[in-house]
């Protein structure tokens, strides 16, 4: 078990700056998400935990140590990747028990830790085969049990649930969570499925063009997310951003009048789709589109201010295309950002026109 | 309105048409590769075959149908047996020290280092393959000459001390024959090893990384396992090729001193246009098909080339 800590660091591919400073501690047993889109620096930053990147700048440290050059297979890491990267001509077994071939484990000792891991993962049975016969679910799992063998201080997960189809992504979420509740090996996983991060982890970093754009739990993400960029990233379906100018304690937005409190200027509106809802009051507009959603129902509302969607619980339609509606909310559901800084003012909430 | 025997007409038709077209597109792909095959290796195969059957000699007359050139492989010919001996000397010593062996190790080194000088690297081992023949042999014949001007007695005298010019082609000539061949022969093995290094995806080598193996495990764990089947096929390839190949050794040793360098292919040419025995050559060129053919058949049993022709070679992820 370790406590991570970034100080300053620096990442440089030749004189492209991917990771410009970045700072970050992640205590031991936590299980953390580096949430960002493509290319954000998430994966860069978890292959410098694993010591497949070296830092250009800065310390990193484990538990106190800076590990800046200690080299990957000196830090006891364990790492599943996205594409699991199972050695494709040695059996699961020899999958396995190849990070303790270089502990110089003696190999009873080794085979009955490979025997206790894989039933932890359940791949007890598979144990003979190669990754080419296997599922990818299997395949992830013995790729956990790779990593989770050599009783890692840190255990890295990159995109690990990606390959999986939908239903598998499901349990293996919850699997991988348990897993982390047994061990209590410090985590950090990478992805850029918010879901993913919200439900496993206890601490989202969310990442944009290298920089940390906000640390927290999955609930000040989507409660109080301090930029625009994190509300935009952070539920599904993505929230309604709505820019207009306030004057006297009222936005106008194309003629539709929102009463403001605590904030002036240059503002945008974030309104999530599932804390709208129609009635007698509220904004108007015509629903132009609905997707059902199972248990919810999603209606694209068009409106004098653009697309606004809005998310219903219950299987069956209410509306129909083409009605005339109006929308409404609660004050306190509301989020209010300064346009020009895209970022959170705290406090500060709207109230829907009439 | 069409009838169901009116449609079947048509269907007819369109096949008809199609089989015609595939005729004619049969004709147009196939047709040069097939005529080659057939003037250039059926038709000297026939001739070698009808020659072998005969006593052709200098005088290029046939004067009877004779099995008597087979009795010679077979039985008279005392100089066949050292002559085989050699050849598998050669072409294992070749094989194992240069064309598997160093090209592995020049494909391992140029792609663990930077790309750029990787390159210039494998650059420079593709020379001799690029250069003439001739060129390249005469270059050995200055190197090797036994006089005090040659590059390596030059070497030898001048940084190590030694007192008289040394004469490889008389004291060493198999050395020679292979050395000078397996500088040549190394660069396939390294272009076909690069490329499946090359097709080894890159997290395998992180998670070995990850997993503990420093540099020599990472050859060994996951190196080498992808490439068993460039590995084989350059085994099987090169022995043939090395099998019937002799511009070298002809142009480098002539074959000698005596029949000290005389390969089984050489002395198929030395039989048959050196002495004149064109009959007797030509029954000992079907003896090299033969053993060519052979040789193929074991490579193939023994590398189980069948399972690995039938699997992708590329694990795509």
């Amino acid at each position: 078990m370790a406590k991570i800590e970034f100080r300053n660091v620096v990442k440089r591919f030749g004189a492209v700056e991917v990771i410009p400073d970045m700072n970050l501690v992640i205590e031991d047993g936590e299980f953390v998400a580096l949430l960002g889109p493509s290319g954000c620096g998430k994966s860069t930053s978890l292959f410098m935990l694993a010591g497949i990147y070296l830092p250009s700048g800065g310390e990193l440290l484990f538990d106190g140590h800076v590990v800046n050059e200690v080299e990957a297979r000196d830090r006891n890491v364990g790492i599943v990747f996205q594409s699991y990267a199972l050695y494709p001509h040695m059996s699961v077994r020899d999958n396995i028990l190849f990070p303790l071939r270089f502990k110089k484990t003696p190999r009873d000792e080794a085979l009955t830790k490979v025997k206790a891991v894989a039933d932890l993962v359940r791949v007890a049975e598979l144990l003979d085969r190669r990754p080419g016969e296997l599922s990818g679910g299997q395949q992830q799992r013995v790729a956990l049990a790779r990593a989770l063998v050599k009783e890692p201080q840190l255990l890295l997960l990159d995109e690990p649930l990606s390959n999986l189809d939908a239903s598998l992504r499901l349990s293996m979420r919850t699997e991988i969570k348990s897993l982390h509740e047994q061990l209590g090996v410090t985590t950090v996983l990478v992805t850029h499925d918010q879901i993913e991060a919200t439900t496993m982890a206890d601490r989202i970093i969310c990442m944009r063009a290298g920089r940390i754009e906000q640390v927290g739990t999955p609930d000040d993400l989507y409660l109080r997310p301090s930029s625009l960029f994190v509300a935009s990233f952070i539920g599904s379906p993505p929230i309604n951003l709505i820019a207009g100018e306030a004057e006297g304690g009222t936005v106008t937005v194309n003629g539709v009048r929102f009463p403001v409190d605590g904030a002036s200027g240059s503002l945008t509106m974030g309104l999530r789709p599932e804390l709208l809802r129609f009635g007698d009051t509220g904004f108007a507009g015509r629903i132009a589109q609905i997707e059902p959603m199972g248990r919810e129902i999603l209606y694209v509302v068009e409106t004098g201010m653009g697309a606004v969607r809005v998310l219903e619980q219950g299987s069956s339609a209410g509306h129909s295309p083409g009605e005339e509606v109006k929308v409404s909310f609660l004050p306190e559901n509301s989020l209010v950002f300064e346009t020009e800084r895209q970022k959170l003012i705290a406090g500060a909430h709207v109230r829907a026109p009439g | 309105m069409t009838t169901i025997a009116d449609q079947l007409t048509i269907e007819r038709r369109g096949h008809a048409g199609s089989a015609a077209r595939r005729r004619t597109n049969f004709v147009i792909f196939l047709g040069p590769a097939i005529l080659l095959t057939v003037f250039f290796f059926v038709v000297p195969v026939i001739i070698d075959i009808t020659v072998s059957f005969t006593d052709l000699s200098r005088s290029l007359r046939i004067s009877e149908f004779t099995t008597e050139q087979y009795e010679k492989v077979f039985r008279t010919d005392r100089r066949l047996s050292q002559v085989i001996g050699l050849t598998f000397i050669y072409v294992f010593g070749t094989l194992a020290i240069f064309n598997v062996t160093f090209g592995l190790i020049l494909a391992i080194t140029t792609t663990a280092i930077r790309n750029v000088s990787g390159s210039f690297f494998r650059g420079v081992w593709l020379l001799p393959r690029m250069s003439p023949s001739v060129l390249y042999i005469l270059l050995w014949l200055w190197a090797v000459s036994p006089t005090e001007a040659g590059l390596v007695n030059q070497v030898f005298m001048q940084a190590f001390g030694l007192d008289a010019p040394l004469d490889l082609l008389t004291s060493a000539p198999i050395a020679l024959i292979i050395i000078s061949n397996g500088f040549i022969g190394a660069s396939m093995g390294m272009i076909i090893f690069t490329a499946a290094i090359r097709g080894i995806p890159e997290h395998l080598f992180h998670a070995a990384a990850v997993d503990g193996a420093g540099t020599f495990a990472t050859i060994r764990f996951i190196t080498l396992p992808a490439l068993r089947w460039p590995i084989s096929f350059v085994t099987i390839y090169q022995t043939l090729s090395l099998l019937v190949s002799f511009e070298y050794i002809l142009l480098l040793t002539k074959g000698g001193p005596f029949y000290d360098t005389t390969v089984y292919a050489l002395y198929v040419y030395r039989r048959a246009f050196e002495s004149g025995q064109y009959g007797y050559g030509a029954a000992l060129a079907l003896f090299l098909i033969v053993i060519g053919v052979i040789v193929a058949l074991l490579g193939w049993r023994f590398f189980d080339m069948e399972r690995l022709l039938q699997r992708p070679r590329i694990e795509v992820h």
